[in-house]
């Protein structure tokens, strides 16, 4: 155990673990905020389809050898947010199809990109990082640390700042435009909150696992709480626990920080699940 | 000049018309009771009023400044999922929402009127609870509380007593009347319940049969359909 947290303690005096924690516990924060509205609105699909539109996004800024890819994945998704919401909405093409399009047709185009056009040596390394977040969380510069921390101050004020309003919209949407809410505006807004979510996650845990990043703590604290307040505070705490303890782990073992964190997600939500069946949950 | 018009109204879905011919005002201080069996298009008149829902043809007119913001709303059906983790305070405060405008709190003035309709609608045992592990009848019961927040100039109800046991149900139309009567708030009530109906409204408007009835309640009851149906009630309810 001693040995263990010398061993912490030493890679704490290096700045990019550090980065790694104070970045992770912020992304994890984030995500686990807009989880739970997502969950209920059956909008968790939207995450994922979004996740590989930023892969193909930064795919296609790998091979444009742009300086900052962040310029091309950020504006793209915001898009494909606002366009997937919509189409959910009036539900022409029946919305989960159209994720469907989108999200696979990303991928591909972005596989085959950095195929075709790229100079590097190890593509599949390269891919495999993106998809899966391998390694990239430990060599952030310091610049994308503080646009991390600036993004995260957004989606947390725009959360706290509507915080009422998204739950009404989330709740009963009719309810809200017929007694005047904008509900569309907030849908569009959550949609933005989420494109902007996703591509600080992708960082994290690389743009497949972002998902679960954003489910898992709302699943977990949806078995043990009853009111949208409580469960939103405990699946934040729950997020920030899990991927503190995930870095911490990865660290120390040497497994890959994203599937890491995830994984103590899922025993997480094992937990939650079995406490929920064990209490019949929480009166509060 | 009238809260809401209806002029030459035509509701449907994807080109099956359910209702039209609709030519009606609603002006401040009525008490409109919308009456009509199963299907004949009063939730869709509901919605469209709301604006949830746009007409096949025909206009809807707001008048006498009346902003959605003014406008409380029972809906007969709130597709709530079963998991959805809510407590009775936080649906009854949401119904004040409106008063907020951009403001992102609510206020300590909101918050009272919030737990004034708990305790007027008898649920204050109930505002720490979870609303998916209540019954039909209380869920209801805080689905009006919310309603009540949300009503400052007018209150459209789809069938409130539904799922209401009687002495409730009759405490609930006491409770309508009196904002209907001392705060001059307008409503727009659907209803099944017609002895109910010819009770409380100013006016009625009969749906499913031409030419559609809207008057008010006393030459209702002189018409042919009010008659006849006030037969068929009298012989049921009493
Ligand atoms: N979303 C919908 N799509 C298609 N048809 C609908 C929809 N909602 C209601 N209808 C149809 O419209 C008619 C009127 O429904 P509704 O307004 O709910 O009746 P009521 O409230 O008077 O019982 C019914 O025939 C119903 O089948
Ligand atoms: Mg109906």
């Amino acid at each position: 155990m001693i040995e263990i947290i010398d061993k912490l303690a030493l890679y704490f005096q290096y700045p990019f673990v550090r980065y790694a924690m104070v970045v992770g516990v912020l992304i994890a924060l984030c995500s686990s905020l807009l989880g739970v509205t997502l969950v209920l609105k059956h909008f968790s699909f939207i995450g994922d389809g979004l996740s590989h539109v930023a892969f193909g996004a930064m795919a296609a800024a790998t091979v444009l050898s742009l300086t900052n890819d962040m310029l091309l994945i950020l504006p793209v998704t915001l898009l494909c947010a606002i366009l997937l919401l919509r189409s959910g909405q009036n539900a022409k093409i029946k919305g989960d199809a159209a994720i469907a399009m989108i999200s696979v047709g990303a991928l591909a185009i972005g596989y085959m990109v950095v195929n075709v056009f790229s100079a590097s040596a190890n593509i599949t390394g390269d891919v495999c990082s993106t998809l899966f977040g391998s390694t990239s969380i430990l060599t952030l510069t310091q610049t994308e640390v503080w646009l991390c921390i600036g993004l995260s101050v957004v989606v947390i004020s725009i959360f706290l700042l509507f915080y009422h309003k998204i739950f009404a919209v989330t709740f009963d949407e009719n309810f809200a435009l017929a007694t005047g809410t904008k509900a569309n505006f907030y849908n569009l807004l959550i949609a933005v909150v989420i494109a902007l979510i996703i591509v600080l996650a992708m960082n994290l845990v690389g743009s497949l696992l972002i998902s679960a990043l954003v489910i898992f703590p709302a699943l977990s604290a949806m078995r043990v709480f009853k009111s949208f307040r409580s469960v939103i505070i405990c699946s934040a705490v729950v997020s920030v626990f899990c991927a503190m303890l995930g870095i911490i782990i990865s660290t120390v073992a040497g497994t890959p920080v994203g599937s890491t964190i995830v994984v103590v997600d899922i025993v997480a939500f094992a937990l939650f699940s079995s406490v929920g069946l064990l209490a019949g949950g929480i009166k509060a | 000049m009238a809260q809401i018009i209806c002029r030459d109204v035509v509701l449907g879905y994807e080109g099956k018309i359910v209702v039209k011919g609709l030519d009606f005002s609603v002006f401040g201080g009525d008490y409109l009771c919308i009456v009509g069996e199963n299907g004949s298009g009063k939730t869709t008149l509901m919605k469209a009023l709301l604006r949830l829902k746009a007409p096949v043809s025909g206009q809807i007119l707001t008048g006498d400044s009346l902003k959605p913001y003014e406008i409380g709303y029972l809906p007969q059906q709130t597709n709530v999922q079963k998991d959805f983790p809510a407590s009775v305070e936080e649906i009854v405060l949401s119904g004040c929402l409106n008063r907020c405008g951009w403001r992102p709190f609510y206020k300590k003035e909101e918050r009272q009127i919030a737990e004034d309709n708990i305790n007027k609608l008898g649920i204050g045992h109930l505002a720490k609870r979870c609303y998916r592990e209540l019954s039909g009848g209380q869920q209801q019961r805080v689905l009006l509380a919310r309603a009540l927040g949300a009503t400052r100039k007018m209150l459209l109800l789809d069938e409130p007593v539904a799922g209401l046991d009687p002495v409730v149900a009759a405490e609930m139309y006491e409770l309508i009347a009196k904002l209907n009567r001392e705060e001059g708030i307008t409503v727009i009530m659907v209803s099944h319940d017609i002895a109910a109906a010819v009770r409380y409204a100013s006016h009625i408007l009969h749906l499913g049969y031409e030419p559609l009835f809207f008057g008010t309640k006393a030459d209702y009851l002189n018409s042919d359909v009010g008659k006849s149906f006030m037969a068929v009630m009298g012989g049921a309810v009493q």
